[in-house]
């Protein structure tokens, strides 16, 4: 008899059966968990993240694909930087750590750079969790991790992520590295980049901070001399970029306190995805080998809330972007355009209430628009005279 | 964004094309600008890899780094767009009128007027986008450290002899960049959507070609057509048939068409540098000049559209006429530019890496300043602007229906004649709020004195600009039946007070800076040529 | 055990320690967070006073005109024989007229004029044209959190030492240009001044009134852990201390409902249907005008520890808060058809200071289609849920709890700044949440 299927499983069968068959599912990274903040109101971006769908592959079978490469030399430079970073058993890296975190412990020396080799990411993540552990039990020295694995509930499924490095301070708390390769010029970098990293290495903790706590409730099993409290997850991040124009590494400390706090509550929010997939129409299916038109249909039947951010942001933007302009949608123009208008929301009713062809005068947003008409007007004869 | 320039952008959707967002041009165009097209390399930071610079729109001068790790080549660019950029500047700094200038007077303490050149011009520096300016800053900040082999023997790998002065000037033009209503260095996306409202988002409008195609749709396009054209179509190969305007460059381009490139210069290279004798390092040294071709080939394909297309938008904008306001803000760009070519011939050292507490005060104060000032005369140059100032409270315009004498108590009264103005628009007024029009080019204030019929008719005030006589001047005072417009706002500014010098420092602000000390040049290691 | 909370004790006990580091410490400067009500201006006259008796010649620096006139009226009531020089500038109207009839108050726009003063009092703006030659040896600077750095960079050579005094929570300064060439800057020009002066000066002893004097207790708990999550402080009253009662019945209205559960529980949320609207929304400013009307109507009185005889609720004492002038343009209107004209309306940015014994506040993201960084900055609506002794009314479009979930948050992130806590985001969560628990739906 099969064991009876419980609100997860049925939620991540449902899910499934949105992806198509046989078609895995797209694995969550930090970056994409982080870019649910970008446009957190968004359902169609929820359900398909969720359910795993792979965007890309569903933006292209729609006619639309999305624009987002790499550059081999980005690629190649990033590579060398980390490994730079990481030679030496990490010894740099290490001593960044120390002297922008700690710098009342012992300089790191002799750290202990265990290997996290396992099979497959399950294998990895119980890997990591048990180095962790280790290293919980070698109080007073320093620990780095090479690339752990560390998962993270999302809406039910496991997702599997992997900072660049993890160190285990003496005092036994953990710091999540990220190491970019945009430079630190002068002691600053790029906002928009930093807080890209910052929102990445939020979701890094979250996820070390039910590895801590899962090892602070351990006590089955083991002798009462093997219990360990809940590791401290620090929310500080070390950040390392190239210094200037060189490759050396440069190293900042970032607060993501706030990231962490948003990402927490955008995380607990991905609980709606049952609800929208509630909403979807009977065998609804996004699979990349269905005609265009199916597909088109299928991702109609979930609201989008496009706005040009995306385009920098999602898979499906360009998608979403022609289908926000065939509508008129306001923002398409931009969030902040609709600020002013009101219940208004497409092109022709804004226009048809500044000519006075429709609205009511007495809503102050049409009132506004037509006075807005009126003066654009004078002033566009006034200068043509 | 004001609902007139929401309604510009929904009309440019309704109508297929970009409409107006101003009716003058509110940046000074040269008559001779320089104009930069550069391209970077992905993922190293000021590591160019090409450029096409000039002022001549048909003879564009390619500068290509074949090699972009290669420290050797990269200063040969640096060079080449030295021999480039310092004689157009220094075309400028040469030309200077006599002009005054107010100073203190260090044994005084007296402000004085004193003589003092002024160059009669400036150089002016196009790019095509905003990123390009954040480039220019950072090959500014790339090159003005550095020591040539005549400043410092020693030096490990001495830059050639112009590069740091070429980066204290780009570090002067992207400094200046920051100042509201500046044109010594403009981003021509940044300008044209200035002048024009697009039916596409503002982040959309930093694709240059896609800008361009709202502004001036070939024929049988409508703008959203020769826009998505700009920013998605590829040709056969996979590349975009509009190159982003840069600096950075299509990913598909750095894949398929300059990775391999690179590769067989680098090969090409190794090859000459294994040649055994004449013959053969004459045959590879062609093997070398045609790898090297290819790159210039390639980059010159990805920067040429990009450099017509600037060209163009500056047809366009040249198109509108000048805003009345414009001259008097390029003059000080003229100032600017005279104090740093003074600067720079007094021997003074390199801006250095941070600004002091002093400095950076100072610099917000100016921008702050002229950002007002900037509002300001846009809104009295330009109708279209002045009707968003309106809009929102800030200015009001209408035909006098009344006017009656009155006049100031005390012992000599003077003229304080009451206005009524009749008008449609709805300025926030409150008690005694000053107001200002433009009389003669000088602003005239008034004051609030009350509003009539509901709001529809405003009582003003006469304050000053009538003379000193018991009558008011003729042409002083508005009549009935004149059409005028007041602001809310003041039409000139105000200069802040004096900050303290930078050796004077207070304890709040972490004391007296220190001897300035002439700032390192940038390490050069080993790592630097990967 | 428990110990009992007494809030003049620990008031005074703060207050005894600054007064003691301003008049006999040695460091330079002294700062003194204080929380929205908790007595900085009677702190502010107090250490003023307590100078000039010690014989210091004291500057004091505020940042407006009207709290320069403020702190004039108040010195002079506290010591009429005190020579006070006021400090004013050259334009019309520089200074309160209530300043001409006091007696030892000199008023001059030279500095030079007013030598010999006790006390010399003007705005930042003024004391930045002044030059000296022998720098004051004490000075106040008066809502220090307000000032930008800029602004103490340009001042403080004209003092030796000095007392910082502001509330660390309400509206930061800005710039109107991009300042961000600056930032992680300890000087960063456009920070605040305390902030700069404790990147260069950490070791200076930092003070907390830890009492508000003005928000009930019903009202503090729930500012302190919304603004100053790592600065709590208490209400100086208990939860009976005061009280709010109305002559006239409710109608079983909305506005009559929220004012009574305001009332009683020192908040009220009137909710109005979700709607995206203009900025001025006519309902909501008329929802907003009615709840004000009707508390005139319905006799108001408001019981204190100040009196025991209830005082009436006039209009003097009802405010309105809004986030945009426009809208507090559409209130005036709204109330004014409504025939009442003596109610303070006004922005948040105005209202920064302020004290009355009721607000009504226009929730700055009601029908808005999106939140922005403007409507979601912390000390905005800290400073709109922090200015009343008895009741604070909010009026709101439902549907806001969405929009902050809606909100993107791709903030960037500059190096080497401190992170400003608490996140408006948050805070604006918190203070939602409780408001909930006293939601009125609108029915006219």
């Amino acid at each position: 008899m099969p064991p009876p299927r419980t609100r997860g499983t049925a939620l991540r069968h449902r899910l499934a059966e949105l992806r198509g068959p046989d078609v895995p599912a797209k694995a969550l990274d930090a970056r994409a968990l982080a870019a649910l903040a970008a446009n957190p109101g968004c359902a169609r971006r929820a359900i398909l993240d969720g359910a795993g769908v792979n965007k890309a592959a569903l933006a292209s079978a729609l006619g639309s694909p999305s624009t987002f490469g790499q550059s081999q030399f980005a690629l190649t430079r990033g590579n060398a930087f980390e490994a730079k970073v990481k030679a030496d058993g990490g010894a740099e890296l290490l001593r960044l750590v120390h002297e922008k975190l700690d710098r009342s412990a012992e300089p790191p020396a002799d750290a202990r750079v265990p290997d996290l080799t396992a099979t497959g990411p399950q294998g990895r993540t119980a890997r990591t969790a048990l180095e962790l552990r280790e290293a919980a039990a070698h109080p007073g020295a320093w620990t780095l991790l090479d690339h752990p694995m560390l998962a993270l509930d999302v809406a039910g499924s496991p997702a599997f992520l992997e900072p660049d490095a993890v160190v285990v301070h003496p005092d036994g708390s953990w710091t999540v590295v990220e190491i970019k390769s945009f430079p630190l010029l002068d002691g600053s970098a790029d906002p928009a980049k930093v807080g890209a990293a910052a929102r990445q290495a939020a979701v890094y903790v979250l996820a070390l901070e039910e590895v801590a706590a899962r090892l602070g409730a351990e006590p089955e099993g083991r002798g009462a001399q093997d219990r360990v409290a809940a590791p401290r997850v620090r929310h500080r991040i070390l950040l390392v970029c190239p210094r200037d124009f060189s490759n050396q590494p440069a190293a900042s400390a970032v607060d993501i306190r706030k990231q962490r706090a948003v990402t927490a509550r955008q995380l607990a929010r991905l609980t709606r995805i049952e609800d929208i997939a509630d909403a979807l129409p009977e065998g609804t299916c996004f699979s990349p080998e269905l005609p265009a038109e199916e597909l088109t249909a299928a991702v109609e039947s979930v609201p989008a809330t496009y706005a040009p951010e995306c385009l920098s942001a999602c898979e499906l933007a360009f998608h979403c972007r022609t289908r926000s302009r065939e509508t008129g949608a306001v923002t398409s123009l931009g969030r902040p355009v609709r600020a002013e208008l009101g219940g208004l929301t497409t092109v022709e009713d804004v226009l048809a209430a500044a000519r006075g062809e429709a609205g009511d005068p007495d809503d102050p947003a049409v009132a506004a628009l037509r006075r807005a008409a009126a003066l654009r007007a004078e002033a566009l004869e006034a200068a043509c005279r | 964004m004001s609902l007139i320039s929401t309604l510009a952008r929904l009309e440019a959707v309704s109508t297929g094309r970009a409409q107006p967002a101003a009716t003058v041009r509110h940046r000074h165009l040269g008559d001779r600008p320089l104009v930069f097209v550069p391209l970077i390399t992905a993922g190293e930071a000021g590591a160019p890899l090409g450029a096409l610079v000039g002022t001549d729109r048909d003879a564009p001068r390619l500068l290509v780094v074949p090699q972009p790790r290669d420290r050797d080549l990269r200063f040969a660019f640096l060079a080449d767009l030295a021999d480039v950029v310092l004689p157009y500047v220094d075309a400028y700094a040469e030309v200077v009128e006599a002009a005054e200038r107010t100073e203190t007077d260090p044994e005084t303490g007296k402000r004085v007027k004193v003589e003092v050149d002024l160059c009669a011009d400036a150089p002016q520096l196009i790019v095509p986008s905003r990123a390009g300016i954040d480039l220019v800053r950072l090959l500014g900040r790339s090159m003005r450290f550095r020591r040539t082999a005549e400043q410092d023997p020693e030096a490990p790998y001495p830059a050639p002899p112009r590069v740091p002065l070429l980066g204290r000037w780009l570090t002067h033009f992207g400094e200046r960049a920051r100042v509201p209503g500046s044109s010594l260095l403009l981003a021509m996306t940044d300008v044209l959507g200035r002048h024009w409202a697009t039916g596409q988002s503002s982040l959309e409008d930093q694709h240059l070609g896609a800008l361009l195609a709202w502004i001036d749709p070939p024929e049988g396009m409508t703008g959203a057509e020769a826009a998505l054209k700009a920013e998605l179509e590829r040709d056969a190969q996979g590349q975009l048939t509009c190159p982003p305007a840069g600096p950075a460059t299509d990913p598909a381009f750095d894949n398929k068409l300059l990775a391999p490139a690179i590769e067989r210069y680098d090969r090409a290279r190794t090859a000459l540098a294994a040649a055994e004798d004449g013959l053969e390092a004459d045959e590879r040294l062609g093997a070398l000049t045609s790898a090297e071709q290819e790159i210039r080939d390639l980059v010159h394909s990805r920067t040429r559209p990009t450099w017509d297309a600037v060209w163009r938008g500056l047809d366009l904008l040249r198109e509108l006429p000048e805003g009345a306001h414009v001259e008097e803000r390029w003059t000080r760009d003229r100032w600017s530019f005279t104090g740093h070519r003074d600067r720079v011939l007094a021997g003074e050292p390199p801006q250095p890496r941070r600004d002091d507490a002093v400095t950076a005060a100072n610099k917000l104060a100016t921008r702050e300043r002229e950002q007002a000032r900037l509002e300001a005369q846009e809104a009295l140059d330009d109708p279209l602007v002045m009707a968003g100032r309106r809009l929102a409270g800030e200015a009001f315009a209408g035909e006098v229906t009344d006017v009656v004498m009155a006049y100031s108590d005390g012992k000599r009264p003077s003229p304080r004649p009451l206005v009524t103005v009749r008008t449609d628009d709805r300025p926030h007024l409150g008690e005694r709020t000053k107001v200002y029009r433009s009389l003669g080019g000088k602003p005239q204030s008034a004051e609030f004195v009350a509003d009539e019929e509901d709001g529809a008719c405003v009582v003003l005030r006469i304050l000053d600009k009538m003379g000193r006589g018991k009558e008011p001047e003729p042409g002083s005072v508005p009549e009935k039946g004149d059409r005028v417009c007041f602001t809310l706002f003041e039409h000139e500014q105000r200069g802040g007070a004096k900050l303290p010098d930078p050796e004077e420092t207070p304890w709040t602000h972490g004391g007296p800076p220190g001897e300035a000390t002439l700032e390192a040049a940038d390490p050069v290691t080993e790592e630097d040529v990967l | 055990m428990t110990t009992v909370f007494d809030p003049s004790a620990a008031a005074a006990q703060a207050t005894d320690a600054i007064l003691h580091d301003t008049l006999h410490g040695t460091a330079r400067g002294v700062v003194v967070d204080s929380p929205p009500g908790a007595g900085k201006s009677t702190l502010v006259v107090r250490a003023a006073l307590e100078l000039a008796e010690a014989g210091h010649p004291l500057m004091v620096v505020a940042q407006t005109n009207a709290q320069v006139d403020d702190l004039v009226l108040r010195l002079a009531e506290k010591n009429p024989e005190l020579p006070v020089g006021r400090l004013h500038s050259n334009d019309a109207d520089p200074y309160d007229k209530a300043l001409d009839g006091l007696e030892n108050v000199r008023k001059s726009a030279k500095a030079a004029d007013l030598a010999g003063q006790a006390v010399v009092i003007s705005t930042a703006a003024k004391w930045a044209h002044v030059k000296v030659d022998e720098p004051w040896r004490h000075a106040i600077v008066d809502e220090a959190y307000q000032m930008r750095s800029d602004a103490l960079l340009a001042v403080a050579g004209l003092f030796e030492r000095a007392l910082f005094v502001g509330d660390p929570g309400q509206l930061d300064p800005f710039a109107i240009v991009g300042s961000e060439q600056w930032a992680g800057l300890s000087y960063d020009p456009s920070a605040s001044a305390v902030t700069t002066l404790l990147a260069h000066n950490p070791d200076l002893p930092q003070h907390r009134l830890p009492v508000s004097w003005r928000l009930p207790a019903s009202a503090a708990p729930l500012v302190s852990d919304a603004f100053y999550p790592y600065t709590p402080f208490r209400s100086g009253t208990g939860h009976g201390d005061r009280g709010l009662s109305f002559a006239v019945p409710s109608d079983g209205s909305g506005p009559d409902r929220v004012i009574d559960e305001a009332a009683a529980s020192g908040w009220g949320l009137l909710e109005l249907p979700a709607r995206h609207t203009p900025r001025t929304d006519p309902e909501a400013v008329r929802a907003v005008a009615t709840v004000v009307r009707r508390m005139l109507d319905r006799g108001g009185a408001a019981t204190s520890e100040r009196s025991p005889d209830p005082s009436p609720l006039t209009a003097d004492r009802i405010a309105v808060g809004t986030a945009h002038r426009d809208q507090a343009a559409a209130v005036r209107a709204a109330l004014a058809d409504l025939g009442v004209t003596e109610v303070v309306v006004d922005t948040a940015n105005r209202l920064q200071g302020r004290e009355y014994d009721v607000t009504v506040v226009l929730h700055p993201l009601s029908g808005r289609p999106d939140a922005t960084a403007f409507h979601l900055e912390t000390g905005r609506l800290c400073v709109l849920a922090s200015r009343h002794r008895h009741a604070c009314v909010v009026v709101c479009r439902a549907g806001v709890t969405d929009l902050l979930d809606d909100y993107p948050s791709t903030e960037p992130v500059q190096l080497g700044t401190v992170v400003k806590f608490p996140d408006g985001w948050e805070a604006n969560h918190a203070v939602l949440a409780h408001l909930a628990e006293h939601r009125v739906a609108w029915r006219p």
